[in-house]
């Protein structure tokens, strides 16, 4: 595949499955990766079009992070993934390269707990403000979760006595 | 206090139960009973539509079923203008205090129907992200299960809330 010819020789470590090209990234070089991916005319991967984490508890490092680019000149997608440390769930923030990463990720810190350095403004944004945990971690438990309401807490219906 | 006997509510009641009635406050019960009638006649929902619900609260409102057979066509957007919530769907956590602030907008007397599984118990949604049943944050006056309710079944809830009205009507 010529685009997969293309990233390998700025990226290594680059895979094809299923006709996606995929790059592993190192968290220190990423902004760096991510900027020279965009600038590259032949390349051209102006729009970051999802943000997202993944879960592996057990393994390290426990989380990735995957960035999924697109050109619009070239109609050519890309695939980065950056691990990301249990003990130091911290990432660099991309909104200054992708301002459309700004909510993508705040939803990553809202959803798996990883920090993005940088970012302008990193609060939850799906829920509410004082919510405790993140609940898209494997480990959190599973079920519904106690409605907390103005002081009050009420376990859901089938933990109710 | 003499007592006028007059035809209809006073038929089979001897002179001394009429005077007990009247130390009752008779007025105030027959009272009672316009106002229930009255308010159950014509109750205003605010419009709460939250998910799929609202969709047959919608088929509910609209030609074919005709809520406003019994004077309940007026969704109201506004909660001040409305005495009757109908929770359409599930709330999700950050929704509840929206809901709880709307209900409170809402003017005495008002009544919430928890229409369909999500918003009575959290239905399938037993996860972080929905409140597992509405009646967490405000009072239920009649829970309408399903997933979602057909409008025959909403339009049962409904019925059954106007007879709660009716026969539980108090002047407030």
């Amino acid at each position: 595949m010529e685009l997969a010819t293309r990233v390998r020789e700025r990226l290594p470590e680059t895979i094809v499955a299923r006709d996606e090209v995929t790059s592993v990234v190192a968290r220190e070089d990423l902004v760096e990766v991510l900027g020279s991916l965009r600038e590259d005319p032949e390349l051209a991967f102006d729009l970051l079009s999802s943000l997202t984490a993944t879960d592996w508890p057990g393994r390290s490092p426990r989380f990735w992070l995957s960035y999924e680019l697109y050109s619009v000149a070239h109609r050519h997608r890309l695939r980065l993934k950056v691990g990301v440390d249990e003990d130091d769930p911290r990432a660099p923030s991309v909104t200054a390269l992708y301002p459309t990463a700004d909510w993508h990720e705040r939803e990553t810190y809202d959803f798996y707990g990883v920090r993005f350095d940088g970012h302008p403004d990193l609060r939850r944004i799906l829920l509410p403000d004082d919510w405790e945990g993140h609940p898209l971690r494997k480990t959190e438990e599973l079920g519904g979760v106690d409605t907390r309401f103005k002081g009050a807490s009420v376990p859901p219906v089938d933990r109710r006595t | 206090m003499p007592v006028e006997r007059l035809e209809g509510f006073q038929a089979g009641k001897t002179a001394d139960e009429a005077e007990e009635d009247v130390r009752r406050g008779i007025l105030l019960t027959s009272l009672d009973r316009a106002v229930g009638w009255a308010r159950k006649q014509s109750m205003w929902p605010v419009t709460f539509g939250l998910a799929c619900c609202a969709i047959e609260m919608m088929a509910t409102g609209a030609a074919r079923y005709d809520l406003s057979r019994w004077g309940m066509e007026l969704f109201r957007a506004s909660p001040r203008q409305a005495d009757l919530m109908i929770v359409a769907g599930r709330v999700s956590q950050k929704m509840g205090p929206v809901l709880r602030q709307i209900y409170d907008q809402m003017p005495e007397p008002k009544w919430v129907i928890s229409m369909g599984v999500c918003a009575s118990a959290g239905g399938m949604f037993t996860n972080y992200a929905i409140v597992q049943g509405v009646d967490t944050i405000v009072p239920v006056d009649v829970y309408v299960p399903g997933c979602p309710p057909r409008p025959e079944m909403l339009m049962f809830g409904i019925l059954t809330l106007q007879e709660k009205v009716r026969s539980q009507g108090r002047f407030r």
